[in-house]
């Protein structure tokens, strides 16, 4: 093989390689040294290097864990209690302002807003509106003859209810947007033609507009279930995971792990835990993209050998 | 099966105003075809009568009662559109099912119906298969599939043909116009293709620029054309148009034009002479002018060869008369001379006579 033609084949390479380098170094590194990390038994005031080896000794302590067992569970119906309503209300929606009204594209801007917002931010407002005497709830409640008020933060299933409230706000835009995108983006003619067929507008959400949503809805549910299992800011301003453990996600007790308890190994250990977790979500979310591509790809092996 | 009346229907996107008056009476079972240039406003009035369009002024009378308020499914009707409109997530089977399903019939009825319109669409080996895995023929044919399943009073067809091969084609129009005659019903047909439109039509409406310029039978539209639009719209090869002027020859009419000069037919020799514009045109098809060297000046063309386009059985010729151009048909084991004179006989009941400025037949 000549020089010329290893150089050729290399060139690819060689434009690749910052790209490569970038990532390495951004990416891989930072999970490398966790991963590491979660071997070790290790406090802040050690450097990497001094702490001692303890093997799988941190993933072992997770499983007699109780604390972090309850807030993997909190975490679970956390995430899969603001997913559920997000894409109900998100996709409901979108279906009610999916029409050509003046000021419609006002009213999406607006809808929007609450995503924009930073979400220690987002805490503050809420905890403000949460506020037991001076909340806007509580006063609205009170003017409304309910001399109680709810206990919104301090009572251990209220305060379930006042976080998932809030990150419903903040994030069912985010469903709404790109569910709205994919409706706009449906084709206008097979719904004329369904309403030819005499469906009604109930059947065409759900023989038509639905199940042709239905791969931009599955990648939109992942991706929001994947930010759900991190939550913090939030949740850290909100209840700061009480009371009890009540609010406490994993987000949250790995935070604290590290924080309060300087058991570094042990945090990257809970970390870990959550990463595989994710990455399981992320595998599934791969796997249905490649059977739906598999799919489409043997139809049109199919279509070609009949043509032929 | 119901009477459609279209009553002075007009549609306009904003300020741009595409149809201007649409008045037609379509009598109950009749296969109406609505033919024109693209653009004309065929497929907007199509989905007017359908409900998918709103409709800016004027009526659709179903059956005398106004119906421009009604949705398309309190319409009874089905449609082949023109871009098929399939349901990308349905197979074959269930595409062309959709609406009985909607309607809760039996299994037994709706696979019955499905396979039988398959077998006659040649569907059967992909009634499995999901439109993006058919071919644009076979999605058309679906489109079709679809419709026809339906036991709808009306059928909407916006150029349900035009995407299948020449055989095909054939074979489906042929299918069709079967149909047509077996189940009675209101058949409403868009086609560029004035063979479907010939064939198929029991009434032909000519559309250009958001006006019907004529509707009648085929026959009626082949042989009295209004309007050279019309005259030059329907027919293949079209017709020939030459420019000229009548003059009045002791009580008898001529139309003397570069290179010819024609003598009228009695029976058209009273409108021409009485026409007060002397600036005409003349129309000819080609199947009106016969090869014959021994014809009369007063009858026949002299034309000169610019192409010779042989077709197998047939050879169009086109060919130069005074400057202005001529197409004629021949038989193509007649022997003729290519670099000379040929001549032509007209038939004198093919004569066209139109206004050069109104283009309006005299
Ligand atoms: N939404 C719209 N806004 C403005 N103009 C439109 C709109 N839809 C159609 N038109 C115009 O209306 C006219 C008629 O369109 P139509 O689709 O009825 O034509 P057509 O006769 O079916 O043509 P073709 O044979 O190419 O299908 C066209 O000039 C088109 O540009
Ligand atoms: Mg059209």
């Amino acid at each position: 093989m000549s020089i010329a033609i290893r150089a050729n084949r290399l060139t690819p390479y060689m434009f690749m390689a910052p790209a490569v380098l970038i990532l390495v170094v951004a990416l891989l590194y930072p999970i490398g040294y966790m991963v590491y990390a979660s071997f070790l038994d290790w406090s802040p005031s050690q450097r990497i290097g001094e702490a001692d080896f303890v093997g799988l000794r941190n993933y072992a302590n997770l499983l007699t864990d109780e604390a972090f067992r309850e807030s993997f569970w909190v975490t679970i119906k956390f995430a899969s209690v603001v997913v559920t309503l997000e894409m109900i209300i998100g996709v409901g929606l979108a279906l009610l302002l999916d029409r050509n009204i003046r000021g419609m594209s006002m009213l999406r801007t607006i809808f929007i807003l609450p995503m924009m917002i930073a979400p220690i931010v987002v805490g503050l407002m809420w905890r403000y509106m949460y506020h037991p005497t001076v909340g806007i709830f509580n006063r609205t409640l009170k003017s409304l003859g309910f001399e109680e008020g709810i206990p919104w933060l301090s009572d251990s299933t209220w305060s379930f209810v006042a976080v998932v409230i809030a990150d419903v706000w903040q994030w069912t835009p985010f469903i709404f947007i790109l569910s709205l995108a994919a409706m706009q983006s449906l084709p206008r003619s097979a719904l004329e033609a369904a309403e030819i067929d005499g469906a009604t507008g109930w059947q065409k959400i759900w023989m038509i507009k639905l199940p042709l949503m239905m791969p931009v809805l599955i990648v939109t549910l992942l991706l929001r279930l994947i930010d759900a299992f991190k939550v913090l800011e939030v949740i850290l301003v909100l209840t700061n995971g009480g009371p009890g453990l009540s609010t406490e996600i994993v987000a949250l007790r790995i935070f604290r792990t590290a924080q309060e308890f300087q058991e570094l190994g042990e945090a990257a250990a809970m970390s870990n835990s959550l990463l595989m977790l994710l990455m399981a979500l992320t595998i599934g979310m791969f796997v249905f993209n490649k059977i739906q591509e598999g799919r489409a790809e043997r139809m049109r092996l199919a279509a070609n050998q009949e043509a032929h | 099966m119901p009477k459609i009346v279209l009553e002075g229907l007009v549609k306009r996107y904003g300020s741009i105003e595409v149809l201007h008056g649409i008045d037609l009476e379509m009598q109950e079972n009749e296969f109406t075809v609505f033919v024109g240039p693209s653009g004309c406003g065929k497929s907007t009035t199509l989905r007017m009568i359908a409900g998918l369009e709103s409709v800016t002024e004027g009526e659709i009378y179903v059956d005398g009662k106004p119906v421009s308020h009604l949705e398309p499914k309190a319409r009874d009707l089905a449609m082949v559109f023109q871009d098929y409109a399939l349901y990308p997530h349905m197979n074959v089977a269930k595409n062309m099912s959709f609406a009985l399903r909607l309607q809760r019939r039996p299994k037994a009825e709706i696979d019955e119906k499905v396979s039988a319109v398959a077998a006659t669409l040649g569907l059967t080996p992909y009634l499995n298969r999901k439109p993006g895995a058919l071919s644009g023929g076979q999605r058309q044919r679906v489109a079709m599939g679809r419709a026809l399943t339906r036991d709808s009073a009306t059928f909407l067809f916006d150029e349900p043909l035009s995407n299948l091969d020449a055989k095909l084609r054939g074979e489906m129009r042929a299918e069709l116009a079967l149909m047509s005659e077996r189940v009675q019903k209101n058949m409403i047909y868009v086609t560029h293709d004035q063979i479907e439109a010939m064939t198929l039509a029991d009434r032909i409406v000519v559309m250009n620029g958001g006006y019907i310029q004529q509707q009648g039978s085929p026959e009626e539209l082949f042989k009295h054309p209004v309007n050279k639009f019309v005259a030059g719209f329907l027919g293949m090869p079209p017709m020939n148009f030459l420019d000229g002027v009548i003059s009045n020859r002791d009580g008898k009419a001529f139309v003397e034009g570069a290179g010819f000069s024609i003598a009228l037919p009695p029976e058209k020799t009273a409108v021409a002479l009485s026409h007060p514009a002397k600036d005409v045109t003349l129309g000819i098809r080609p199947s009106d002018l016969v090869y014959d060297p021994a014809a009369r000046d007063e009858h026949a063309l002299s034309l000169s060869i610019v192409v010779s386009e042989y077709i197998g059985a047939q050879t169009v010729l086109l060919c130069d008369c005074g400057g202005q151009k001529v197409e004629v048909e021949l038989k193509s084991t007649i022997p003729i001379d290519k670099s000379g004179q040929l001549r032509f006989a007209i038939n004198p009941e093919g004569i066209h006579l139109f206004d050069q400025k109104t283009e309006n037949a005299l």
